[in-house]
């Protein structure tokens, strides 16, 4: 969901950021999709029963400030770094969604010290196909009526995860933090579109070990996409989660967080 | 009051059979390059033909659309510097935030206006929220990418001496220096097309002329606040000739003519709209507090031109959509909107439209340079005397 505004608030570098601390146990860094969430996320409840969850809204999302000149994913990765050494963890777990997990990508890529494992749902991030075949759907030509379909197996379903996307009776600041998350994945993911071309040349910076986790009716990337992001990594392994479109994570949370907890449990 | 002829060249014949969208998806098959060859040559007939009856010239440009052919509005202008003798030429305009390349604009602007030998007006738009699919420019920021084309070309076009450099946050140039500079100068006259007191405001603050198309009852607040604006400013009011409305003309003999002309003009009013879903606003054209009101009203943007379902001739020349009519009905329906918005000396005229034919286009243009505009021009004079007057 995006409806609420986060609990904390945080400085990082130049970035003013919301945030979410919940749970107890190992460090773990939660990397929203572009839709963004908040504290009622159903992922991050499964997730802090065994983890202290730390879960932001990227800059430019939900509440946290778009600082002067922050326009790429690349800008976003490195204040990402600097929470991390800021909060000084260790061993942390990336879980990221969608354009959350090409972000978990970035930063693995760019520091890898503190960084235990990576857990990627549905991420978009990388292109493998020739360049007259697209790997992810272009979801921005679409209007606010047709995301739905896009993005989840059971629309239904997937309304009732995003407040029906009833916006008359929403609150006002609910519908802003939907309309500025929308206008921020279009700045940071329009073109090239939500792939950045150099991250396979950086890719095998990734050691640690990787678990995907895919809706197996993911229509904006594929299975297939995922098999080969899984292929390009050097320890990961797919599992795919049936009934469950791109957004899969709000229609089968329970099954998403199965998979996830018994990867941080080997 | 100067009057401009515009066209937007449309494919018309390829519009009964399109189903859907007629931009941006529609299938490029149905646009048959013979047809397109005679088309190209008969609207620049026209703006030649409206030259000699002493019209300026008016052209635009899009992008996969069957509604407007003219997919460089620089190419067209710079045939039209070469056939017309007399005519203001004015692009409105190059889509400076759909180009990857603003020297390039301000090298072919100066051409244009060299060539000419100084009739450029320059008009400098952002681009059209479904144009993004095709110049592939994102809709983020894209103001901020307006203001710094639009003041790069400014700046290269008005530069003199050694070249400079350019080191923006979206532009990047090593070495400035066109060849040649405009005829004009500074600089030839600047317009920016506005739809809100926002940018209202600003266009007023650079005393650049304000055009607003098909605008209706935003018009008043519009005009209202450049002029405030302008005089906050400038120190001096703002008079007529900063002002640009733009609206379909329909001119004819009688209620018969007027009537038959109306109904093959009217079909662009059903065409021109039919954009994709999609694309009718990307999330980052508009700012993210109109996004955030438009989905809480359930107010999606203006349908049908403002006008009411079933709009009467009344409704839509009181809506500053379409004036038509006989001379005498034409000049009272386009004054009494003036008056109402507070007074333009520009009157932008779409007097080709639709299925209106090469002989009724030339027709209109002709009855109306000889009994409308002469009329026109009085009125300008005494609300410009006006002006004056009450500063």
């Amino acid at each position: 969901m995006f409806i609420s505004a986060l609990p904390e608030r945080r400085q990082v570098g130049s970035a003013n950021i919301e945030l979410l601390v919940k749970g107890e146990g190992r460090p773990l860094l939660f990397l929203h999709a572009g839709h963004g969430f908040d504290a009622d996320d159903p992922l991050i409840e499964l997730l802090s029963k065994h983890n202290k969850v730390y879960a932001a809204s990227h800059p430019g999302f939900g509440g946290s400030d778009l600082p002067p000149g922050v326009t790429a994913v690349d800008d976003l990765a490195y204040i990402y770094l600097d929470l991390l050494e800021d909060l000084d963890l260790h061993d942390v777990t990336l879980v990221g969604i969608s354009f959350g997990a090409w972000l978990a990508l970035e930063i693995a890529t760019k520091g890898t010290g503190r960084i235990g494992r990576l857990v990627l749902i549905d991420a978009v991030g990388l292109k493998f196909s020739d360049r007259e075949t697209r790997d992810i759907a272009d979801i921005y030509g679409t209007t606010v009526e047709e995301l739905p379909l896009l993005f989840f197996k059971d629309v239904e379903k997937g309304l009732a995860a995003l407040g029906q996307l009833d916006f008359k009776s929403m609150d006002e600041s609910s519908v802003l933090r939907f309309a500025r998350n929308r206008e921020s994945l279009v700045l940071f993911g329009w073109s090239p579109t939500l792939y950045n071309p150099k991250l396979c040349l950086r890719l095998h910076r990734v050691k640690q070990p990787v678990l995907l986790v895919w809706g197996a009716d993911d229509k904006v990337v594929s299975v297939d996409y995922g098999r080969k992001l899984a292929a390009a990594l050097s320890d990961a392994r797919i599992e795919v989660v049936k009934d469950a479109g791109h957004y899969g994570y709000l229609e089968q949370p329970q099954a998403f967080g199965e998979h996830i907890t018994r990867f941080l449990a080997q | 009051m100067k009057l401009w002829h515009f066209s937007e060249q449309s494919m018309h014949p390829a519009w009964e059979k399109i189903q859907g969208p007629t931009k941006v998806v529609v299938d490029n098959t149905l646009c048959d390059p013979q047809i397109v060859h005679e088309l190209y040559n008969r609207y620049l007939d026209e703006w030649v033909i409206a030259d000699k009856l002493g019209y300026n010239i008016f052209v635009n440009e899009h992008h996969a659309s069957a509604n407007c052919l003219s997919a460089s509005c620089l190419l067209t202008l710079a045939i039209l510097a070469r056939q017309t003798k007399n005519a203001r030429l004015l692009t409105l305009g190059v889509p400076v935030a759909n180009r990857p390349d603003p020297y390039r604009v301000a090298e072919e602007l100066a051409m244009i206006d060299v060539i000419s030998g100084g009739r450029l007006e320059i008009g400098l738009i952002k681009a059209s929220p479904f144009e993004l699919a095709m110049s592939n420019q994102s809709p983020a920021r894209i103001m901020d990418r307006y203001w710094e084309a639009q003041e790069f070309i400014v700046k290269a076009l008005t530069h003199k001496g050694p070249p400079f450099s350019w080191e923006g946050e979206f532009f990047q140039y090593r070495n400035v220096n066109v060849w040649p500079r405009p005829l004009q100068q500074p600089a030839p006259p600047m317009w920016i097309t506005a739809s809100g007191p926002g940018t209202g405001r600003k266009v007023a603050e650079l005393g650049y002329v304000c055009a607003t198309f098909f605008n209706g009852a935003g018009t008043k607040p519009l005009f209202d606040a450049y002029k405030e604006t302008y005089r906050a400013t400038h120190g001096r009011p703002a008079t007529p000739d900063r002002f640009a409305y733009l609206a379909i003309v329909v001119c004819g003999r009688d209620d018969k003519e007027v009537e038959t002309r109306i109904q093959k003009v009217k079909s662009y009013l059903e065409v021109q709209p039919r954009t994709p879903r999609g694309w009718i606003n990307p999330p980052g054209y508009e700012s993210v507090e109109l996004n955030a009101r438009a989905l809480k009203s359930g107010n999606t943007g203006r349908v049908n031109f403002g006008l009411p379902p079933n709009p009467t001739r009344q409704d839509m020349a009181d809506g500053g959509i379409l004036f038509a009519g006989t001379p005498d009905q034409l000049y009272e329906q386009i004054t009494s909107f003036s008056d109402k918005v507070g007074g333009f000396g520009h009157l932008l005229m779409l007097a080709q439209a639709g299925y209106l034919s090469h002989e009724e286009t030339v027709d209109t243009l002709t009855l109306f340079s000889q009994e409308v505009a002469p009329r026109l021009r009085e009125y300008s004079a005494r609300r410009e005397q006006a002006v004056f007057e009450t500063a």
